[in-house]
Formats: structure tokens, C-alpha cells, sequence
């Protein structure tokens, strides 16, 4: 019997051990209850009896053990049960016999044993193993669950092929069971059940997909549920629009996904360069559909509705390029520069008139204006904020660093990588930061000079600032020179002069990282701190210069303002002077008419804004195609074929190729995405623009990426960053909305151009609307909303419930952090418990053992009771 | 299939569509992909086999250090040799895809980690998935006194119950909370 419980051991996993353990710690109790009511001569009988039964067994088991590999298990244990149904039959009857048969009684008992050890291992085993299936598949629906007890019995015959087995036949038993209910009449309760059943297998069909099986079985047990909803589904009156849904939604998603441009693209340089490049390229993507619903607005209700209903070109002032300005207004360079006819045109804010209503349509044109405008804004932040907090969810909680070195192991491989190259990298990265990470734990880095490095950041920090200070003020000067020869006129300067601006701003752009780069070697930071200290520099840079450029911009647009003031008055005289020359020939005469490009006309700033700003965003563009040509692509080219005739290795030593830099990048085109929000109120085509140059850069950089740049050295993570990402560009966008929104509503338009014209402010069309197109108690109803006795008791209220909120999140917090706890103290405990258990049987045991090895006729079974002794206190080690 | 290897039954794309995480464009590239694996003389039989060396040969899986481990995890041969069935192929695909949950995708990565297939996650289990992230060249080796400072810093993280080993319920805990998972456990066409 030992023997045999030996034999089975090496059969039994790993895991099984501690189940088995408290068996063992059962059967041996029980076998020594049942020594202690014989007499010790009838045992020894007994134990030479089973000994050699035993070794009969041992055959029979080993034999049925090769056969059973050889044909399953099914045909092993089958015959089994029998003899031991048989078995017990017997031993009931033997009951009856006396003491005269219970001798043989005994030997039916420990037959019985063995038989009960048997069965109660197959049983173990089962159940663990459907233990482990039920954890895997998780809920399975009510129904089947119920099989599993009717086939309780049929589960002592699957071991090794225990899932294919199963579900095939859980398949027939489900099926059995659907023709047993086949509704001939139908009572309420059975109904009732049947609806429950079909809404089961509804469910389960719904979730199929995210169950673990093998297709096979999927399909299976799909089709089967499909018949089976299909078939009671009528027979409760339920119709099949639901299927129909199904398949229109299905389609639909299909659609979507079709429609999503560039998949394969970014596919191919998610497995060349891994997933950190290819977020920028998708970050591009997502950047470029929203300036596609951008264009659209203001494409669709603003440029179009202007173009087609508006009044022509040339038939008033703002429509009209001023007659000294006509001959060249044409001229390539002119246009170049968002000048001549583009300037006069649907593209900026001044072109646009102040007519309430136009075209046929009726088209409110100063409102919708206005309101694209705000919509742009408010589309944006809105975007915006509900993708950061998608990402937030996504990030489930983010349990810090709790699970620091398993993380690195289980997720840092990056499945998509399919370039050998990005492979070793990746195998390297990897290396190091396992390495790191032990170094880390192994000693909380001393560092031993201390004060060096301090002082080396000290004055990196300072190196910074002073770069930061000196851009600042370069564009600044350089900002108001360009005024200066505004002034005098630009036909007396060169193309630099004319360009400085755009031209400093997009060198400093390029060279000041790379200068940063420098500087943060001094500093000796861990690289991934580096990077976001690199990071932010680079950050406070151009939002340093964007805002210089404002401020520039704003000194001009009052420069403006006193010269529209000046211009205003003389206008005055001009008409004065006009209309007194033609009195004074004849007073009857008709109403001299002018030609619209006679008439003086104020600067209109609003349209010098928007032209600065399609200018910077045209030379933005350059620059970085043209660093794009020769820092990547000349670089590469040269690096290829210099190689041949060169002293030393150029792909592997200095030059090389260069690397993809994701972060400068993104960096790039959030504050792109910055400008276009800036400027787009008074240049409507900007959105425009940006598809185009998105677009653009799209092809251009993929095909960059592919040909002249090779994997990073360093592959970082990009999730982990995204919401860094998104956080700077809200950071951007209320940056750049609000000089926008602060332009808007503190400076009054100009008097001659633009849709606001003869307003005193910009948002006075709203309420020209309130008045005009809405009935009376509209108006009232908004004055009263509007009134701030209302309005600061709701402001009140939004932060009040915002405090709310706040603190039910950070309450909610701290539950979870305490639930937490709680767990984990009652594994530990009920680990604890458990272990007591063991350590409480084994000595049970122990003593048993120690009882028997006194009587010296057990000496021969001494052997192979300290074998099974040793395995278990194996599995007293292994709980 | 019972139809041409070309052609994907119409209903059984629909049904395949149901039961993955793939849209009907993505079963049937797969389908071609998975066509052109196939040798001539296996085209016509009803369900075709690929060897695992030829699925190993997919570019997308060629650099992967665990191809060997996923060939098997999604093999339903009885022969445990790796080899994928049209069917198996798009349980992979489906579990790999953008869109499937963390529980699917942490239960195939789980079973993909379990080099012996004993439904943990034990010391030897570590070793070898280490051994498969560092790479096989010996300068990116760690030392086995590294090994053993990482194994047992793992199983202190991870390991709730203090078994030895880590077991699936442990290993989707650490997982679901992981930023970088499910983003990085894909596999696209």
C-alpha cells in the first residue's frame, strides 16, 4: 500500500501536494483505528496478506498506468468503480456475518481503503483541477454548473485531457438537457427559467470572446447557444432585431476601423522602432483628427458660408487690395508672405464684413464668427481633458512602485518589436535596468562626493536660465526691429531682415535643446529624470519665446491702434474734403463713387496678428523639413557612402546615423498645436494649414523614420509618458487661448475691417443677437442668468462641489488603501492557520508512527513508512 | 475550414468575428497571412496545419524571444510540437490585438511565462523568462548571484501568499495595475 502511494506520488504535480497531505493525515488515522480494535496476531496475518496483495496491485497498477497512457483513462477506472461498488455491496452484507467473518471484513476494509485512496485521489485531482479551470474560465453560466454536479460522477474519469473532455461533454449534456425541456406545455416557473436560460446564454455569447479557450470550443459552444437561443427565443415572443443590431453594429466597427488612416503604416514602424516612436506617430494622428474637426468648423460656417454669400472681392475697402499696393500684390515673394491678395482674402480676419445677415441663407455671419471661435476653444479643452482622463483610467490606479521588479519582468518586453536590431537594443535596455534596479536596492546609493554634484547642478540650473533669459531677450530686440522696419518699409530690406523673427525663433528652437543636452551632462542624473528635466527646459523655452512674441505682438497692435486713432480723424477730413470738391462743381450731381481701393483704410491688427502667426507656423514648418532633409536624410546619406573612403568607421564612431528623438518631437508639435490655437481667431485659415503640414509631416517623417534612422539605444516606454504629454498640451492650450480670449475681449475691433467692425467689443454680437433674433423675454431670461447676483453663487456652487468631489476621491482612496491592508493581513493570517494545521497533523502523525515503529512485527514495514513519512514532510515544507 | 484555403466561409467569419477581439478586415489578412504559410499538398486538407518553425518565421514574431512559448500556448496539437491551426492562429491574434481585455491577454501572458506548464510561476519559471529578456548573448547574462537578488526580489513583490511560486490570481493582481501592459502586449499584422 505504501509501495503504491509511492508509485502515485511521482504522478501527482507540484501543487496537488498539500491537499494530498491532509488525506494522508485521514487514511492514516483511519488505518490506525482500525489496528487498534484487532488483535495484534490477526494483524500480523493481515499485513502478510496485503503485502502480497499489495505487490499484486503494484503490478495491476502499473500495468493500468501504461495502458492508461497508452488509451486514457476513461477504460482504467471505469472497472474500477465497478469492483469497488461491488466492494462495498459485499461489505454491507459482511456486516450481517459476525465475528466469524471478520477477518475477512478487515480485509475487505483495507481493500476498501485502497480503493477510497484511490478514488480519493482521482477526486483530489479533479477538483483541483476544475478548481484551476473554474479560475481560469471564470463564471461559467449557472447551468453548466449544474452539470458539473450531475456529472460528478463522469469527472472521475478525466485526469490528463480533462479540458477537451469536458467541454465536449458539457456540450452533450447541455444538450440532453435541451431535449428534456423541450416546451411541449409550459408552466410559469418553467417559463420563467427558460428566459433566465436564454438570457444566459446571451450573456455568454456576449462574452465569449474574452474567454480563454481554444477556438474549437468557442465555436462549439457559440453555435450550440445560438441554437439554443434561437429556438426559445420565438417560443418566448422575443423578436430579432437584437441580431440584426448586432451585425449593424459589427459592421459598423468595421467601418471605423477601416477609416482609420495610416494603420499600416504605423505598423510597420511599431515593429521596426518598437512602441515609443510609434506613439509620436499616433500622437500625430490623433493631432491631425482634431484639426480636421477644427478645419471643418471653421471651413464649413465661416470661410465658405464668407466666400459664397459675402460680398465679392472689390466691392468695399476691406475687400480690395489698396492701390498702392496693387502692383505687386501678385509677386510670388509678397504672397509668400501672406501678403498682396492673401491678405484680402477669406484667409484673415479682415476680409470678413460686419453685414448681420448674408445671402440668402440668412447666414448670421459676425455670430457664427464668433461662436467657431469660441467653439474651437472649447471643442479642444474638451478633447483634451476627457482623453487625459481615459488615460488615467487606463493607468488602473497606478499602484506606484509597489511591484517595481515585477513589472520590469512580466511587462517590459515590447511585443510588436519584429527588427532584430530593436531586439538586441531592447535585450540590452533591459539588462541594465534589471542591473540598475538591484544596484538600487542593494544599497541606497551613497554618493560620495556630494557636493560636486550639487554644485554641478547648481550651475547647469544657471546655464539653463541664462540660455532661457538670453532667447527671451534676442527675440524681444529682434521683435521690435522688425517694427522698426516695418515702419520705414520692407522694400528697403533684405529677405533676413524681413524674415528675422520667424527665422531667430525656429534657429533658437533647433540649436537651444541640443545646447540644454549639453548642459545636462554636467548634471549626472539618472537618465529617464534627465529626460524629463530635458523635458521641461525645452518647455519653458518656447513657451518663454511664444510669450515674448506676444508681448511683442501686443506693444505692436497698440502701436496700431494709435495710428487707426490718427488715421480715423484724417479719414474724417479725406471725406470732408471729398464731398466739399464735388459741392462746390455741382450740387445736385449723383454720389461720387469711389473705387474701394482709393479709400484709405486703418492697419486693422487683428489680420497683422493672424498674419504673423501663419508666418511663424510657415517657417516652423520649413525648418523642420529642412532639418528633417539634412540632419536625418544628408546625414545618412553621407554617413553611407563616405564610409567607404573614410579613416574610421562612420556608422559605428561619430556621426552615425541618427536616432529618432520621440520627446523633441512631440515637444514640436504640441506647441504647433499651441500656435494654431493662438492665432486661429484672427486666421481662419489656420487649421487648414496645420492638416497640411500634419499631413505632410506624416508621409515625410514615416518615410524618415524608415529609411535614415536607426532604433534608439535607449527604448522607452511610451504609455507611461502619455499622459505627461497630454498634460503639457492642456498646459498649452490655456496658455494660448488666453491672450487669445484676452485680445478678444479687452481690445475693441477695428473700426473698418473684420465682422466685429463698428462694435465697441468683439462679444457685443451676442447680445445684438439676444436682441434681434430672439423674442423679448429670451433677452430678459439672459440678462437675469447673466446678472452677477446669479452668477457668483453658481461659481460658488461649481467649486463647492468641486472641494466635494475632491475629497469623496481622496476618501474613497484611503478606503481602498485600508481594504488593501486587510487583505492582505488575512491571507497572511489564514496562510498562518494553515500552517498550523500542517504542523499540528505532522506531529499527529509523527506520534502514530512513533506508536507503531514500538511493536517490533511492524519492523518490516518501517522502510516504506519513513518514504512516505519523508514525502510528506515534503509537503509540510512545500505548505 | 472545409472550403478553399483562399476563401473564408462567409457565416464562419462572422462567427470568428464574434468570438475574437478582430474585425473582419484583420480575420482576413490573417487569413492570407496564414495561407501563404501553408505548403501546397496541405492546402486541400480540412484543417491545415503550420509546422511552428514556419509560424516562427512571421516577421512579427521573429525577434520575439518568447515565439517558441506562444507557438505552444496557442497549439491545440495533439502532438505538443507548436504547430497552429488556422484557428489557433487567430486565438493568438485575438489575444495579442489592440482591443482584448487585461484578463485575456494577462492569462495568455501568464501561461506564455510558464515555461513548464504547471499552472505557476515557480523559480525555474523566472530563471528562464530572465534568461529570455536579457538576451541570449553572454555580456547581457546576469550573473547568478543577480539572478538570485532579482528571483527572490520578484517573489517578495508578487508572491502574496508566500508560497514560492507565483500563481495566476497573483500574477494578474501585478499585472492589472502595470501602466505599460496592455499597451505593450500586442501583436499586429
Amino acid at each position: 500500500m505504501y509501495f503504491q502511494r509511492n508509485f502515485r506520488w511521482q504522478e501527482i504535480p507540484l501543487h496537488l501536494y498539500p491537499v494530498l497531505y491532509f488525506f494522508f493525515v485521514f487514511t492514516a488515522d483511519e488505518e490506525d483505528t482500525v489496528i487498534d480494535s484487532d488483535g495484534r496476531q490477526e494483524r500480523a496475518k493481515d499485513k502478510e496478506r496485503k503485502k502480497e496483495r499489495d505487490r499484486k496491485r503494484r503490478r495491476n497498477v502499473a500495468r493500468r498506468a501504461s495502458s492508461a497512457r497508452k488509451e486514457g483513462k476513461e477504460l482504467e477506472d471505469r472497472p474500477e468503480r465497478e469492483e469497488r461498488r461491488g466492494r462495498k455491496k459485499r461489505d454491507k452484507e459482511g456486516k450481517g456475518k459476525g465475528k466469524g467473518g471478520e477477518d475477512e471484513r478487515q480485509e475487505e476494509v483495507k481493500n476498501d481503503t485502497v480503493a477510497k485512496i484511490q478514488k480519493n485521489f482521482s477526486n483530489e485531482n479533479t477538483r483541483k483541477l476544475e478548481q484551476k479551470e473554474m479560475e481560469v474560465v471564470g463564471e461559467e453560466d449557472g447551468d453548466t454548473e449544474g452539470k458539473r454536479k450531475n456529472g460528478r460522477s463522469k469527472k472521475d474519469e478525466k485526469k490528463e485531457d480533462k479540458e477537451k473532455h469536458e467541454s465536449s461533454e458539457e456540450e452533450e449534456d447541455e444538450e440532453e438537457k435541451e431535449g428534456e425541456e423541450k416546451p411541449d406545455v409550459l408552466s410559469p416557473e418553467e417559463l420563467e427559467k427558460l428566459k433566465e436560460e436564454v438570457d444566459e446564454r446571451k450573456k455568454l455569447i456576449s462574452t465569449l470572446r474574452g474567454k480563454p479557450w481554444p477556438m474549437r470550443k468557442k465555436l462549439l459552444t457559440l453555435r450550440e447557444s445560438h441554437e439554443f437561443v434561437e429556438k426559445y427565443e420565438g417560443a418566448l415572443g422575443k423578436g430579432k432585431s437584437r441580431k440584426l443590431t448586432v451585425i449593424c453594429y459589427r459592421d459598423f466597427e468595421n467601418f471605423k476601423t477601416a477609416c482609420v488612416p495610416w494603420e499600416m503604416k504605423i505598423k510597420e514602424i511599431e515593429s521596426h522602432f518598437g512602441s515609443s516612436v510609434a506613439s509620436y506617430f499616433i500622437f500625430l494622428r490623433w493631432m491631425y483628427g482634431i484639426n480636421m474637426i477644427l478645419f471643418g468648423l471653421t471651413f464649413g460656417l465661416v470661410m465658405v458660408p464668407e466666400a459664397l454669400m459675402g460680398r465679392p472681392y472689390g466691392s468695399m475697402p476691406r475687400k480690395t487690395v489698396p492701390r498702392a499696393d496693387e502692383a505687386n500684390a501678385m509677386d510670388f515673394a509678397v504672397l509668400w508672405d501672406f501678403g498682396g491678395y492673401a491678405q484680402y482674402s477669406v484667409l484673415f480676419y479682415g476680409y470678413y464684413n460686419s453685414q448681420r445677415a448674408i445671402g440668402w441663407l440668412k447666414f448670421r455671419m459676425p455670430l457664427s464668427y464668433f461662436l467657431v471661435g469660441v467653439g474651437t476653444v472649447a471643442y479642444s479643452y474638451m478633447v483634451v481633458i476627457r482623453t487625459m482622463a481615459r488615460n488615467a483610467n487606463e493607468d488602473g490606479g497606478g499602484d506606484n512602485n509597489s511591484f517595481n521588479f515585477s513589472w520590469k519582468m512580466f511587462t517590459s518586453w515590447d511585443y510588436l518589436i519584429g527588427n532584430p536590431e530593436t531586439a538586441d537594443n531592447k535585450f540590452a535596455s533591459i539588462t541594465t535596468s534589471f542591473k540598475e534596479a538591484i544596484l538600487e536596492e542593494q544599497e541606497s546609493r551613497k554618493d560620495d562626493n556630494i557636493h560636486l554634484t550639487r554644485f554641478l547642478r547648481v550651475l547647469a540650473n544657471f546655464l539653463v536660465l541664462c540660455c532661457l533669459a538670453g532667447s527671451g531677450y534676442l527675440i524681444y530686440f529682434v521683435v521690435r526691429r522688425s517694427q522698426k522696419f516695418a515702419l520705414e518699409g520692407l522694400e528697403s530690406h533684405s529677405w533676413w531682415e524681413r524674415n528675422e523673427v520667424n527665422m531667430v525663433m525656429s534657429l533658437l528652437g533647433m540649436f537651444c535643446p541640443m545646447l540644454f543636452d549639453v548642459i545636462s551632462a554636467l548634471e549626472n542624473y539618472h537618465p529617464r529624470i534627465a529626460l524629463q528635466w530635458q523635458l521641461g527646459r525645452i518647455f519653458a523655452l518656447f513657451l518663454g519665446n511664444l510669450y515674448t512674441f506676444i508681448i511683442a505682438l501686443m506693444d505692436e497692435i497698440n502701436l496700431k491702434r494709435e495710428e487707426e486713432e490718427v488715421l480715423k480723424l484724417n479719414m474724417t477730413i479725406w471725406e470732408a474734403s471729398l464731398y466739399n470738391g464735388t459741392l462746390g462743381a455741382n450740387s445736385t450731381a449723383p454720389p461720387i463713387t469711389v473705387h474701394p481701393a482709393d479709400i484709405p483704410r486703418g492697419p486693422c491688427w487683428e489680420t497683422m496678428v493672424g498674419q504673423e502667426f501663419v508666418r511663424l507656423i510657415v517657417s516652423d514648418t520649413m525648418t523642420t523639413y529642412i532639418t528633417l532633409l539634412i540632419g536625418d536624410f544628408l546625414r545618412a546619406v553621407l554617413v553611407r557612402f563616405l564610409n567607404y573612403c573614410w579613416c574610421w568607421d562612420l556608422e559605428a564612431g561619430f556621426p552615425s546615423y541618427s536616432e529618432f528623438d520621440v520627446s523633441g518631437n512631440v515637444l514640436g508639435l504640441i506647441f504647433n498645436q499651441g500656435m494654431i490655437w493662438m492665432g486661429a481667431f484672427y486666421a481662419p485659415c489656420l487649421p487648414a494649414l496645420n492638416v497640411l503640414r500634419l499631413h505632410v509631416s506624416m508621409y515625410l517623417q514615416c518615410w524618415a523614420v524608415m529609411c535614415c534612422n536607426v532604433p534608439q539605444e535607449r527604448v522607452f516606454k511610451a504609455s507611461g509618458s502619455n499622459n505627461f504629454y497630454m498634460a503639457m498640451l492642456l498646459v498649452i492650450l490655456f496658455l494660448s487661448t488666453l491672450p487669445a480670449i484676452y485680445t478678444i475681449v479687452t481690445i475693441p475691433p477695428s473700426f473698418d475691417c473684420g465682422p466685429f467692425s463698428g462694435k465697441s467689443r468683439m462679444f457685443d454680437v451676442i447680445q445684438e443677437t439676444l436682441e434681434s433674433d430672439f423674442p423679448a423675454w429670451f433677452g430678459k431670461v439672459f440678462s437675469y442668468a447673466s446678472n452677477p447676483g446669479l452668477v457668483l453663487p453658481f461659481l460658488l456652487l461649481m467649486v463647492l462641489a468641486i472641494y466635494y468631489l475632491q475629497s469623496t476621491s481622496k476618501s474613497y482612496k484611503q478606503a481602498n488603501l485600508e481594504l488593501k491592508k486587510k487583505l492582505q493581513t488575512q491571507n497572511e493570517e489564514n496562510k498562518k492557520k494553515t500552517k498550523m494545521a500542517a504542523q499540528k497533523a505532522a506531529m499527529d502523525l509523527e506520534e502514530a508512527q512513533n506508536a507503531r515503529s514500538e511493536s517490533p512485527r511492524q519492523q518490516r514495514n518501517n522502510n516504506a513508512s519513513q518514504q512516505s513519512y519523508r514525502g510528506e514532510k515534503n509537503t509540510v515544507a512545500f505548505i | 475550414m472545409g472550403t478553399t484555403a483562399s476563401q473564408l466561409r462567409k457565416d464562419l467569419l462572422s462567427e470568428y468575428q464574434e468570438l475574437t477581439f478582430l474585425t473582419k478586415q484583420e480575420i482576413i489578412l490573417a487569413h492570407k497571412r496564414f495561407s501563404e504559410l501553408l505548403s501546397k499538398e496541405d492546402r486541400n486538407l480540412p484543417t491545415p496545419r503550420v509546422p511552428m518553425e514556419k509560424v516562427l518565421s512571421l516577421p512579427e514574431l521573429k525577434s520575439n524571444p518568447f515565439r517558441k512559448r506562444i507557438c505552444h500556448v496557442f497549439s491545440t496539437s495533439d502532438m505538443k510540437d507548436g504547430s497552429l491551426t488556422f484557428e489557433d492562429f487567430l486565438d493568438l491574434l485575438s489575444a495579442f490585438s489592440d482591443s482584448a481585455t487585461l484578463e485575456i491577454k494577462s492569462h495568455y501572458a501568464f501561461r506564455i511565462f510558464d515555461f513548464d506548464d504547471d499552472g505557476t510561476l515557480d523559480g525555474g519559471d523566472l530563471e528562464k523568462l530572465v534568461n529570455c529578456l536579457t538576451g541570449e548573448t553572454d555580456d547581457t547574462r546576469l550573473t547568478t548571484e543577480e539572478m538570485r537578488q532579482l528571483i527572490s526580489n520578484i517573489l517578495e513583490e508578487s508572491d502574496i501568499d508566500k508560497d514560492g511560486t507565483v500563481n495566476l490570481s497573483e500574477f494578474q493582481h501585478v499585472i492589472s495595475r502595470s501602466p505599460d501592459f496592455v499597451s505593450s502586449f500586442k501583436i499586429v499584422l
